[in-house]
């Protein structure tokens, strides 16, 4: 074996280099000076994502367990680019964190965890990535040390995806059973519509859902986002999110391809809730945090849609609205963070006014709302369409009425916001916020990300003739 | 370069250039891509008839088409025919005026006029698209710029209202999203509307999109019941805004009624046509007689725009050649005319500050040009001949007439008998507005009409005016579209 058939791995051995490096570091406290460790991790991101540019090399290790090929490697650059924002927008928060090292280590592990999900054509190595990918987030999600809050959020994620992979595991066991294999490109052949195996695919839904805070098994989310540092809670709603869907959408179409019929129906009655329930409860949130939480729930309804595609263009068109969702909740979360940094300010009413005080920021907001609304010419626009477009190709009559209503439902939040910001007054306005330099750097490639890559085409079109 | 591009570009470059200078001169940048659109606007027009004069007797002409995403066969696909020149026309029109009559808007005036333009940019680019998809982009890209104008510089219930219409253009909005995926799907993978034009899809799919294409742009032109929105909107808008709302905004809907709902899906819309004709005689009727009750001269006209509007989904549902010709020209006319209409009221109000018919009297000695151009509005919405009103309106109810049948003749003459209705509010209003003594002591201090009220109305009327005696060429340029819509629909059954 020579080394360019390790190539396939580059991603999963460079960060476990880097983070075993970390750790070693910080075992004989070489570094002591949290911004060199911020800097230094920051490198490092920007590099793994640099990984992602140096050609395409598919193949698989280990005897198939282990496969890759360009279109996964777009998803792992997608991932390791939000990351790489989420780092440069926490940049102030972590400077002063007693901490810092093990946050990083943290949180590449996770990102590790989920390279190696992505990656896996065996359900238990991803099973071991999917655990990778959760339990470091639980504990980086109890990181803002002095708050309740924070610990109770820890808990909260812990508990429920513990829950959640036990849920996984049966179905996974059931599955295990009827087929004698744990290769999931084999599966295929075996699996047929039947009492036993719907049952287990149900229990692998219910998992999923839980990873991705479906409607009925989102109860985590608000709480756990709430909770969470903002940073975190911008890696549970974009890359844990955007991992798993990446995830599901392979899983659904190379292990259980022959009972699309049953898995169509699940996605409808999941999607039409999520989205209705998220929506809904979008309305009454009276936190920025838990409102963009509850907004992720519906977006993730909206991701089922574009599952009910055909096997090329539903995984194609959730990438392209994951990667879409990346700028505008990235840039959402962004100005919370800055903002909740600056003057530990978290709910909506505060955001009154904010247009007057802070124009940038605000309008970056308001794109990155308008995005999330799906209106154009933002990004968001397109990724919503794209998805319907995808899911015409099962989708029945009702599910597209209840997506497309369900516009109109969340259009009423975002604007209601949007309104509040540009033209409500404030007793006590926040008085002009300094971002940070790397932060608003963050920022800018956000609301680049958000103007540009719908409304100039061919990015789509790419990924799609990566996907065939 | 292709005039059409230069149609979105122009706006687009205008709107660029706001963002980067002073403030205060933003609406001068603005004003002058408005006027340079109205410029262009009028050369597509002399193109585009000589043209048709030279026998190019293309569907659409200046076509142009750029690949945008390749996957879904979406294109930029940009083309015209006589209906959409005349809308652009109209929309260059009223944005110049809309402009102008804003002159002197002070708060955040950088976003004020470039919500203007956005508005102006959304529409000529959803006068112009072929392709459903573009249309869409562009009828979608208004939501943002109509709430915010409201919201922020309306008055009134503002939020209310804008919360109201953003909500219900959005709903419409979605019902065409649904209505436009299910047609790709009948037409194995297109959006471009010269291919689903010639498709000849069966009647039962006929049946079932077009109801969420006709419902969706419906709303947009106050298809009853879905009309509630109108009063509040127009009425809680800034100037400006009703101004779009009544002369641009509503025909995007009448207009994708007939472009992308009745020609797409003829049998459907055949199928549909005495449920059509129902809701609009409702519609024209019901809003007459609910202007009557109004003492709010916003309120009086936002009503009426219902009831004028009913007119044009009546001339659709008619199915002939006649009837349709009437209904563009009814587009047309109303949005000069209640852009006019808005005009006045809005410059009555922010010199009286009040809008209620029991407080307002004798203005017409205080201000006479003001004053004057209320009472001519008015009788062009009356349908005084001589002004655009009697030309639509006129052609409607001939085409109207054609169709035999008890229940259209029925329908016919309860939207003719509406006039007489319209004559009595509009003269109410004018009687206690203008005539009559002056109630409050405070409006002798009131001046007239400022040069950039004056330009504005200026250009509004001369063109009800010129659409009023010479609209011949306007009915040729639009019934030559509307004869192979009408034959497409006759052949339809055969």
């Amino acid at each position: 074996m020579n080394i360019s058939d390790w190539l396939p791995l580059r991603f999963e051995i460079a960060l476990a280099v880097f983070i075993l490096l970390q750790l070693v570091i910080k075992i004989f406290d070489l570094i002591r000076n949290n911004e060199t460790w911020l800097r230094l991790n920051i490198a490092i991101t920007f590099l793994i994502v640099l990984l992602g540019f140096t050609g395409a090399d598919s193949g698989s290790l280990f005897g198939g367990m282990f496969f890759s090929s360009s279109f996964i490697i777009v998803e792992k650059t997608i991932l390791a680019f939000a990351t790489l924002l989420i780092l440069m927008q926490s940049y102030n928060w972590l400077k002063q964190h007693p901490h810092t090292p093990e946050f990083f280590i943290l949180l590449l592990t996770a990102l590790l965890g989920m390279f190696l999900m992505l990656s896996a054509n065996n359900i238990l190595l991803f099973y071991l990535g999917l655990e990778m990918a959760t339990i470091p987030v639980a504990a980086l999600a109890n990181f803002d040390l002095d708050k309740q809050r924070s610990s109770e959020a820890g808990m909260k994620m812990i508990l429920s995806s513990a829950f959640s992979s036990g849920m996984l595991l049966f179905g996974i066991s059931i599955f295990y059973g009827i087929t004698g294999t744990l290769t999931i490109s084999l599966w295929q052949e075996l699996l047929r519509p039947g009492g036993l195996e719907v049952l287990a695919l149900i229990f692998i839904m219910a998992g999923f859902g839980f990873k991705i805070s479906l409607v009925p098994f989102h109860l985590w989310t608000a709480d756990v986002y709430e909770g969470s540092p903002v940073s975190i809670t911008a890696f549970l709603s974009v890359v844990s999110k955007g991992a798993v869907s990446f995830a599901l959408a392979r899983f659904l179409f190379s292990g259980v391809i022959m009972m699309q019929e049953v898995w169509i129906e699940i996605l409808f009655l999941l999607s039409i809730v999520t989205m209705t329930v998220g929506n809904l409860f979008a309305i009454r949130q009276t936190n920025i945090k838990r409102f963009l939480a509850f907004s992720t729930v519906a977006q993730a309804g909206y991701i089922l849609l574009g599952l009910a595609g055909d096997p090329v263009n539903a995984p194609t068109s959730v990438v392209y609205f994951i990667l879409v969702y990346v700028f505008s909740n990235l840039a959402a979360l962004g100005v919370v963070e800055v903002v909740s940094f600056a003057t530990g300010k978290e709910y909506l009413d505060d955001y009154k006014g904010f247009y007057n005080s802070n124009k940038k920021l605000a309008i970056v907001l308001m794109l990155a709302l308008f995005s999330l609304a799906g209106i154009p010419p933002t990004a968001g626009f397109f990724g919503k369409l794209f998805l319907f477009t995808s899911g015409i190709h099962s989708a029945s009559l009702v599910w597209l009425l209840f997506a497309s209503l369900n516009l109109v439902v969340s259009l009423y939040y975002y604007m209601r916001l949007v309104r509040m910001m540009f033209s409500e007054n404030n007793e006590q306005p926040f008085a002009p916020i300094q971002s940070p330099v790397l932060s608003r750097i963050a920022l800018i490639a956000c609301s680049i990300g958000i103007l540009f890559t719908g409304i100039f085409g061919g990015l789509y079109d790419y990924l799609h003739q990566l996907a065939k | 370069m292709n005039l059409l591009v230069l149609l979105i570009l122009v706006p687009v470059v205008a709107l660029l250039l706001s963002v980067f200078i002073n403030a205060e001169k933003v609406k001068n940048v603005i004003l002058l891509g408005a006027v340079a659109e109205l410029i262009l606007c009028f050369e597509l027009l002399r193109e585009f008839m000589l043209e048709r004069a030279a026998g190019n007797n293309a569907p659409y002409l200046f076509e142009i088409v750029y690949p945008w995403f390749k996957t879904w066969n979406i294109n930029f696909h940009a083309g015209v025919d006589g209906i959409s020149v005349s809308m652009l026309l109209l929309t260059s029109l009223v944005t110049v005026a809309a402009i102008l009559v804003s002159w002197k808007v002070d708060e955040k005036p950088r976003e004020f006029f470039m919500m203007l333009m956005l508005l102006t940019a959304g529409a000529v680019g959803f006068f112009i698209s072929m392709d459903l998809i573009m249309a869409f982009f562009f009828l979608e890209l208004a939501v943002v710029p109509k709430f915010l104008l409201i919201a922020h510089w309306g008055s009134g219930r503002k939020v209310y209202s804008a919360t109201k219409l953003a909500l219900m253009l959005m709903a419409g909005s979605s019902l065409i999203l649904v209505g436009t995926l299910l047609l790709y799907v009948q037409s194995n993978g297109s959006f471009d509307i010269t291919v689903l034009q010639s498709l000849h899809l069966d009647s039962e799919t006929q049946r079932l999109i077009f109801p969420l294409m006709f419902l969706g742009f419906g709303v947009f032109t106050a298809l009853f019941p879905f009309h509630t929105w109108v009063p509040d909107g127009h009425s809680s808008a800034p100037t400006a805004g009703s101004m779009f709302l009544a002369g641009i905004s509503m025909k995007l809907g009448g207009y994708g009624c007939i472009r992308f709902a009745a020609i797409l899906l003829p049998e459907g819309t055949q199928y549909y046509s005495s449920a059509i004709i129902l809701l609009s005689t409702i519609a024209i009727v019901y809003g007459a007689f609910a202007t009557l009750m109004q003492k709010d001269i916003k309120y009086i006209n936002a009503y009426s725009s219902v009831s004028h509007c009913g007119f044009v989904l009546l001339g659709i549902g008619m199915l002939n050649q006649t009837a349709l010709t009437g209904a563009v020209l009814q587009m047309i006319s109303h949005g000069l005319m209640t852009a006019l209409f808005f005009g006045a009221i809005g410059m009555i109000y922010s010199r009286a500050h009040t809008r209620d018919v029991r407080e307002l009297g004798g203005l017409l000695k205080i201000m006479p040009f003001i004053g004057s151009i209320y009472i001519i509005v008015g009788l062009c919405s009356l349908g005084l001949p001589g002004l655009s009103g009697f030309v639509s309106e006129m052609t409607i109810f001939m085409g109207a007439w054609q169709v035999p049948g008890t229940f259209h003749k029925v329908a016919t003459i309860l939207a003719c008998a509406s006039i007489v209705v319209t004559a009595v509010y509009i003269l109410q209003a004018v009687a206690k507005v203008m005539l009559g003594p002056v109630k409050d002591s405070h409006f002798l201090t009131l001046t007239d009409a400022t040069w950039y009220e004056r330009s504005a109305s200026w250009l509004l009327m001369l063109a009800i005016i010129i659409m009023g005696i010479l609209p011949m060429w306007l009915a040729q340029m639009i019934s030559h579209e509307t004869a192979p819509m009408a034959i497409k629909f006759l052949t339809v059954n055969s």
